[in-house]
C-alpha cells in the first residue's frame, strides 16, 4: 500500500463541530468573531463525549480559523507553513470565499502548535508535506468561513429585524437591498459573537466562487517579502537573545572528545562555548560558539579546538556506496510489485534491454539555512521556526526539557524555503536548538539563543535525499512490443529507525523509496518491482521534494521512451497506448502535447545545432503533470533548455496564479537536480559546502514556461511537488532525440560527446 | 565607532571595522531585509546598493564604506526605480518564500537605473548573481520588463 492509501486510511470525513470561541473570548473583552472547528477523531472512543461537550459549549479548545476584528479586518490562521507554496494565499482564498470576504482586507497569521485543532487531516499530526495543504483544507476552511458568514447574517437580521433570507453579502459587506441598509464586518462582530454557531453550514456550488479559481488574486505574501519586512526566523531578535554558531563534526556519527575554548572565547562579543548533544535526534554531538552577534559567534567557531572521537563515524565514499549498491541491484530484492511472471517473460524474450541508473545524494539548500530559536523558563519551552512539523518537533522539545507537549509553544514563521528538509522526521535541527539552549542554561546563560547555520553547515548536516541506483531490465517480442518490466531499486529507506516506521514500512517495503515505479501507470503484461534497503549506511537521509518520485520518474519515464524507441512507435503514441486505463495521465499528456505542437516538427537549428524533444507525465501527490522540454545541442556538445510545456491536472484549480508558479518553480527545481545537483561523500566527508561546489539554478539557465491546467471539477490535490517529477526525464529524452544518447544517470554531464 | 548613511539616516556603531556590512545591517541596526545565504558573494540574498551600484553585503567589511550612501530594502522603495520593481513584483507574484527577494530587488533597481530597457540577455547577465532556489526566475524576468515599461 502506498503512503497516500495509508494515509487516507487516517482521513476523517469533512464533518466537524463548529464552535464559537468568541463567546468565551468576548466575555474577556477580546472583541471581535473568532470562529472555530473542531474535529473529533471519528475513531475515538472519546468522540460522544467531545460532542456532547460541544454541544453544551464547555470543556474543550476549539480550533480558531478566523477571526474579525471590529475594523473589518479577517485574519485567517494557517495551520500550513508558508515556505513558498502558497499556503496562505490558498487556505485564505478557501475561507474568504465562503465568508464573501473583501480581500483586501484578509490578512494571515500563522498557527500555533496544536495538534488537537491544528492536526492535517490527512495525517493526524500537525504537520506540512506530501503537497497536502490544499487538500486536506478544501473543506474543513471552506466550512470555517460559511459559519462565520451564518452568523454575520443572523447578527444583521436581528439588528435589522428581518428575514435572513432578504440579506446579500458581498465583499465583507452585509446589505438589505429592500430597505437599503448595509453594514461591513467590522460592524456586526459584537452582536455576530453572541449568534448561535449553526449546527450545518452549507457551501457554495463551484459555479458560485469568485475567488477560488480566479486569476487576478494576488498573493498574501508578496507586500512583506519585497519591502523587507517578512520575519523570517533568522530575523528574529529578542531582549538579550544570544547567536549560537556550531563546530560541527567532520564526519556522521562523530562525537566531540575535547575541546578547548580559550581562543574563542577570547573573541570580543563571544560569551560562551558550550558542548550539546542533539544526537538522539539525529542532530549532531557538537560544540556551539554563543555570542552577541552573528559575526562574533562564527569567528568565535572559527576559533574553537575541537577534537573528535570517529570511532563510530561513516566513512564510505559515494564511489564505494554505488559499488556495493551495484553488486545488491544483481540480487533479488524484497518484491513491491508482481503482476505477471516478469523474470520469466525477460528470460524468454525474443529482444531484452538492460539499464542501469544512479543517482546521488541531494541537498535541499533552501535559501535560508536551517536556523531556529529557543527561549526557556522552567515550565515553558518557546521555539520561533519555519515551522512545518509542530506536532514532531513539540514533542522532541517536551521531551528534551522534561516538560509536557503543551508547555511547548511554536511560533510559526515564514520559512525560506524548505523542500521537505524541515519536515524532519526526528527534529534534528529544532533539537540542536534545544540542546544548546538546555547546555547554555547549564552554564549560567538564561538568555534565548538563536541557533544560525552557517550554508556550509547546512550542506553538511546530512539529511540528504538518498543515493539510489536502479537495474531494470525490459522483454521484448520479435516485433518489439513490450512484454515485461523488471525494476529493482537500492537505496536507504528515510523512515528507517523513524516513529514513522512502524505504520509507513510494510513487509519490507519503504512506500518512499518505491513510490511512482511500484505503482507504474503503464499497462505492461509483465511488471515486477524490488527494493534493496541497506541499513549499514548511516548516513542521515530525509525526504526532498517529490521524494521517491525525484528519481522512480527518471527511470519510469525514460525507459518507456526506450521502449517506445524499440517499438518503433511516437514516444506519446506509445505512452496513450499503455495508459487507457488512466484518463487523467491521458488528458495532460493530449495538452501538453497540443500546447507544445508535438506534431508539428521543431523550428530547425542553426548550422552545426541540433534540436530535440522530449516528453514526460507523471503522476504524484495524487496530481497529473506532464512536460515537454525542447533543446538545442550545439556543435560542442553543451546544450540549453530553450523552452518547457508543462500541463497540470490537480483537480479543481484553486489558485490558478500559484499552480502555475508552482509548476515554473518546479521546473525549475528540477532542472538544478537534472544539470547540476550532486552532493558526494569521500571517506565519509561531505565534499561540497557552499553553492560554488553545490551549484543550483541560476537565471540564464531558466527556460521559458507555459504553464497549462486542465479544468477539473475534482478534489484539489497538491501543487509543490508534482512539477519536479517528469522534467528531468523529459529532458533526457530531448537529448536522446537531438543526439541518439541514452542519459541514465544524473546529474546530466554538462556536454554530451557527439559523433 | 563609525557612522554609516543608510537609507538616508546616519547610523553610530561601535562594531570592529572588518564586520561584513551585512551583519552590521541585520544585527547591531536591526535592518533584517537583507538576507544571509552563502556568505561568500555566491548568492547575491545580501544585495544592498552602495552609492547605487549593487554590492554583496556579506564581503563588504563595515569599515569600508566610509560616507557613502547605503541603500537597503527597507528603502528602495523610496527611490524611483525600486519603487517601480517592487510594484512589479506585487503586481505578478513573483515571490514564493521570499528569502532571496530582497536581493533580487535590490539587483533589479540597480540594473534598471542604468539600463531602462535591458532584453532577457541583459537581465540574464546582470541577475545571474542571484539564486532563487524556488525558481522564481520566469517572472523575476517578466516584472524587470514590467517595470521597464513602467519607469519608460
Ligand atoms: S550572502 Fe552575500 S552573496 Fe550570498
Ligand atoms: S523566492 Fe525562495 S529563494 Fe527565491
Amino acid at each position: 500500500m502506498g503512503i497516500r492509501e495509508r494515509l487516507s486510511r487516517l482521513t476523517p470525513a469533512t464533518g466537524g463541530r463548529i464552535v464559537n470561541l468568541s463567546r468565551r473570548r468576548f466575555l474577556q473583552g477580546a472583541g471581535g468573531l473568532v470562529l472555530g472547528l473542531y474535529f473529533a477523531p471519528l475513531s475515538s472512543p472519546q468522540s460522544n463525549a467531545v460532542a456532547a461537550s460541544a454541544a453544551t459549549g464547555a470543556d474543550f479548545e476549539p480550533n480558531a480559523f478566523v477571526r474579525i476584528a471590529a475594523d473589518g479586518r479577517v485574519t485567517v490562521l494557517s495551520k500550513h507553513v508558508e515556505m513558498g507554496q502558497g499556503s496562505y494565499t490558498g487556505l485564505a482564498t478557501l475561507l474568504a470565499e465562503e465568508l464573501d470576504a473583501d480581500w483586501s482586507q484578509v490578512v494571515v497569521e500563522g498557527a500555533p502548535a496544536d495538534a488537537k485543532r491544528y492536526a492535517n487531516l490527512l495525517f493526524g499530526i500537525q504537520a506540512t508535506g506530501g503537497s497536502s495543504a490544499m487538500a486536506n483544507a478544501w473543506m474543513q476552511m471552506r466550512e470555517a468561513g460559511a459559519a462565520a458568514r451564518a452568523m454575520l447574517v443572523a447578527a444583521a437580521a436581528e439588528r435589522w429585524q428581518i428575514p435572513e433570507v432578504e440579506l446579500q453579502v458581498e465583499a465583507g459587506v452585509i446589505r438589505h437591498p429592500a430597505s437599503q441598509r448595509s453594514a461591513g464586518f467590522g460592524e456586526l462582530v459584537a452582536d455576530a459573537a453572541r449568534q448561535p454557531v449553526p449546527a450545518e453550514v452549507r457551501v457554495k456550488e463551484p459555479k458560485d466562487f469568485r475567488l477560488i479559481g480566479k486569476l487576478n488574486l494576488r498573493r498574501k505574501d508578496s507586500a512583506g517579502k519585497t519591502d523587507g519586512s517578512a520575519r523570517f526566523t533568522q530575523d528574529v531578535q529578542l531582549p538579550g537573545m544570544l547567536v549560537a554558531v556550531t563546530a560541527r563534526p567532520p564526519r556522521f556519527g562523530a562525537k566531540v572528545q575535547r575541546f578547548d575554548a580559550s581562543r574563542a572565547l577570547a573573541v570580543p562579543g563571544v560569551v560562551g562555548v558550550v558542548a550539546f548533544d542533539a544526537s538522539a535526534a539525529r542532530g549532531a554531538n557538537a560544540v556551539a560558539v554563543l555570542a552577541n552577534s552573528t559575526w562574533a559567534a562564527w569567528q568565535g567557531r572559527d576559533a574553537l579546538d575541537v577534537s573528535w572521537d570517529e570511532a563510530q563515524a561513516f566513512r564510505l565514499g559515494s564511489d564505494e556506496i554505488i559499488a556495493r549498491y551495484r553488486e545488491l541491484a544483481m540480487q533479488p530484492g524484497v518484491p513491491a510489485r508482481q503482476d505477471g511472471d516478469a523474470v520469466t517473460t525477460i528470460e524468454m524474450a525474443a529482444r531484452t534491454l538492460e539499464a542501469e541508473y544512479v543517482f546521488p545524494y541531494l541537498a535541499h539548500a533552501a535559501m535560508e539555512p536551517m536556523n531556529c530559536v529557543v527561549r526557556l523558563s522552567p515550565q515553558h519551552c518557546e521555539i520561533w521556526n519555519g515551522e512545518q512539523w509542530h506536532t514532531m518537533d513539540q514533542a522532541t522539545a517536551a521531551k528534551m526539557c522534561g516538560l509536557t507537549p503543551d508547555q511547548v509553544t511554536i511560533t510559526q514563521l515564514y520559512a525560506g524555503g524548505g523542500f521537505g528538509r524541515r519536515a524532519n522526521p526526528t527534529s534534528d535541527y529544532v533539537a540542536e536548538a534545544v540542546a544548546i539552549a538546555l547546555a547554555a542554561r547549564a552554564h549560567g546563560f538564561e538568555a534565548p539563543v538563536k541557533m544560525v547555520w552557517t550554508r556550509e553547515d547546512d550542506m553538511h548536516a546530512g539529511h540528504f535525499r538518498p543515493l539510489y541506483l536502479h537495474r531494470a531490465r525490459l522483454g521484448f517480442d520479435g516485433a518489439g512490443q513490450l512484454l515485461a518490466w523488471e525494476q529493482r531499486i537500492v537505496g536507504q529507506s528515510i523512515l528507517h529507525g523513524t516513529a514513522f516506521e512502524s505504520v509507513m514500512v510494510k513487509d519490507g517495503i519503504d512506500a518512499t523509496s518505491v513510490e511512482g515505479a511500484a505503482d507504474l501507470a503503464y499497462a505492461v503484461p509483465a511488471l515486477r518491482v524490488e527494493l534493496h534497503t541497506p541499513v549499514d549506511i548511516t548516513v542521515p537521509v530525509q525526504w526532498w521534494r517529490s521524494v521517491g518520485h525525484s528519481h522512480t520518474a527518471f527511470v519510469t519515464e525514460t525507459l518507456i521512451d526506450e521502449a517506445a524507441a524499440v517499438a518503433g512507435a511516437d514516444p506519446v503514441a506509445f505512452r496513450r497506448g499503455l495508459l487507457a486505463e488512466r484518463p487523467r495521465h491521458r488528458g495532460v499528456l493530449d495538452l501538453v502535447t497540443q500546447r507544445a505542437g508535438w506534431d508539428t516538427p521543431l523550428a530547425s537549428a542553426a548550422a552545426g545545432e541540433r534540436r530535440g524533444r522530449g516528453v514526460a507525465v507523471h503522476e504524484s501527490f495524487n496530481t497529473y503533470v506532464a512536460q515537454v522540454v525542447e533543446l538545442t545541442v550545439a556543435a560542442d556538445g553543451r546544450y540549453r533548455i530553450d523552452r518547457v510545456v508543462c500541463a497540470v491536472d490537480c483537480g479543481l484549480a484553486i489558485n490558478p496564479d500559484v499552480i502555475k508558479a508552482q509548476m515554473e518553480g518546479g521546473i525549475g527545481f528540477a532542472l538544478a537536480m537534472a544539470l547540476h545537483g550532486a552532493i558526494t561523500l569521500k571517506d565519509g566527508v561531505v565534499e561540497q559546502s557552499n553553492f560554488d561546489s553545490y551549484p543550483v539554478l541560476r537565471i540564464n539557465e531558466m527556460p521559458v514556461v507555459e504553464v497549462h491546467i486542465v479544468p477539473s471539477a475534482e478534489k484539489p490535490s497538491g501543487v509543490g511537488e508534482p512539477g519536479v517529477p517528469p522534467l528531468a526525464p523529459a529532458l533526457a529524452n530531448a537529448l536522446f532525440a537531438a543526439t541518439g544518447q541514452r542519459l541514465r544517470s544524473l546529474p546530466l554531464p554538462a556536454a554530451l560527446r557527439l559523433a | 565607532m563609525l557612522t554609516l548613511n543608510i537609507n538616508g539616516q546616519p547610523h553610530m556603531l561601535d562594531v570592529p571595522a572588518e564586520m561584513p556590512l551585512l551583519w552590521a545591517l541585520r544585527d547591531v541596526i536591526g535592518l533584517t531585509g537583507t538576507k544571509y545565504g552563502c556568505g561568500k558573494a555566491l548568492c547575491g540574498a545580501c544585495t544592498v546598493h552602495i552609492d547605487g551600484q549593487p554590492v554583496r553585503a556579506c564581503v563588504t567589511p563595515v569599515g569600508s564604506v566610509g560616507d557613502k550612501p547605503v541603500t537597503t530594502i527597507e528603502g528602495v522603495g523610496s527611490e524611483r526605480a525600486g519603487r517601480a520593481v517592487q510594484t512589479a513584483w506585487r503586481e505578478l507574484d513573483v515571490v514564493q518564500c521570499g528569502y532571496c527577494q530582497s536581493g533580487q530587488i535590490m539587483a533589479a533597481s540597480a540594473l534598471l537605473s542604468i539600463n531602462p530597457a535591458p532584453s532577457d540577455a541583459d537581465i540574464d547577465a546582470a541577475m545571474a548573481g542571484n539564486i532563487c532556489r524556488c525558481a522564481t526566475y520566469v517572472r523575476i524576468r517578466a516584472a524587470i520588463h514590467a517595470a521597464a515599461s513602467a519607469l519608460a
